[in-house]
């Protein structure tokens, strides 16, 4: 099961592209030249995300090293023990809402010292499988329109993450333990 | 909102990181995560770069045009105050599209291409229409259906089931998706009446 799966995945890439490749090409159209047209939107849109991206890692690693989210994490330890949950399991969904690349290292780690297969290791893998990276995406998206009155979209995003934590908490208890 | 939050994380982090005595750590973030940031940056200029020229292709071919025309029924659902022929209804398909087969990168360019046609039809430029807020919230809410990434760390750090999670995934991802529409669907007609 597993092989099929990732062989099958390893062809998702590849033939979306050449899906729109070749359909490009029997409409004549001149590929080559709308490519590089797109792509120097693509370097244009990273450039204007950059600043927003530096703002935002630079304040998680603050928070981040500060160990501010172990503190909040075994302040919560009585709950999170009632939930099944451990604390670094709380911390990991905490800090998917900031940072993808900051929350696989905790993953990994939580991996390495509970077991890939272990009722943490689960939750965890589920966790990030059904939650976003909340505040990068807000910040990057209103920022590139130069919104700055979000209104309730923070509070729907992080309404949709906790379902989708509180989902992962029961599933991995009810179903797979 | 964000004023607030980006304030108030570093602050919290400065006078923890003071009063648990982590202030070397904290330094070392501060220099650190900024540097990465830009490596971050460095990376993702060639993948968005490719993902935008190949879906440039796309949209110039009128694939783009074509996938919207197959999601238009949710499309209505969910934004009903985007005009039946305007080009936001693509980009918001393709982000969608690309979220669901796990393709981030592809996503994020289609998704902020949506923003900007979502704000040509705004009137106050600096606040966020409710069809904005519903695109954000579901974009976060995941839509991803099989994890490949979670998968593939799994299978390397020794899981003797690298996939089980998936059924589970797809499960605590609908409800997450379900959550952020039915809120972003009462606070829209909250709002509209």
């Amino acid at each position: 099961m597993g092989n099929i799966l990732t062989f099958a995945s390893a062809f998702i890439l590849p033939c979306v592209i050449l899906y729109i490749v070749g359909y490009g090409l029997l409409s004549k159209l001149n590929i080559y030249d709308i490519f590089i047209d797109g792509a120097k939107d693509g370097i244009k849109i990273v450039f204007n995300i950059m600043p927003t991206l530096v703002g935002l890692l630079f304040a998680v690693g603050i928070l981040r090293a500060s160990s501010a989210f172990d503190l909040l994490g075994r302040l919560l330890e009585p709950i999170l023990d009632r939930l099944g949950m451990i604390v670094e399991v709380f911390t990991l969904a905490i800090i998917k809402m900031f940072s993808s690349s900051a929350s696989t290292g905790i993953l990994t780690d939580i991996y390495k010292n509970y077991g890939t297969d272990s009722a943490a290791g689960l939750m965890a893998s589920i966790i990030l499988s059904s939650t976003e990276t909340v505040f990068y995406t807000i910040s990057v998206y209103f920022l590139s329109v130069k919104i700055t009155k979000t209104r309730y979209t923070v509070w729907g995003a992080l309404v949709a993450t906790i379902a989708g934590v509180v989902a992962s908490v029961v599933i991995t208890n009810c179903f797979l333990m | 909102m964000l004023n607030y939050m980006w304030g108030i994380m570093i602050i919290i982090g400065i006078v923890v990181g003071a009063l648990t005595g982590n202030m070397e750590a904290v330094s070392a973030a501060i220099i650190d995560s900024s540097k990465e940031a830009i490596a971050l940056c460095i990376t993702m200029l060639g993948i968005v770069a490719m993902w935008t020229g190949v879906l440039k292709i796309a949209e110039v071919g009128g694939l783009m045009a074509a996938m919207s025309r197959i999601l238009s029924p949710v499309i209505d659902f969910l934004f009903p105050r985007v005009p039946k022929d305007h080009p936001a209804r693509e980009y918001i398909s393709t982000n969608f599209v690309a979220n669901i087969l796990g393709l981030g990168w592809a996503a994020t360019p289609a998704g902020l291409k949506a923003m900007e046609e979502l704000q040509k039809l705004n009137k106050d430029k600096s606040v966020a229409t409710t069809d904005m807020c519903t695109f954000l919230i579901i974009n976060i809410s995941s839509l991803q259906l099989v994890p490949m990434n979670i998968i593939a760390y799994r299978s390397e750090y020794g899981s003797v089931a690298p996939t089980a999670i998936i059924v589970p995934a797809i499960l605590a991802t609908l409800v997450s998706t379900l959550a952020g529409v039915i809120y972003a669907k009462i606070m829209g007609r909250r709002y509209h009446g």
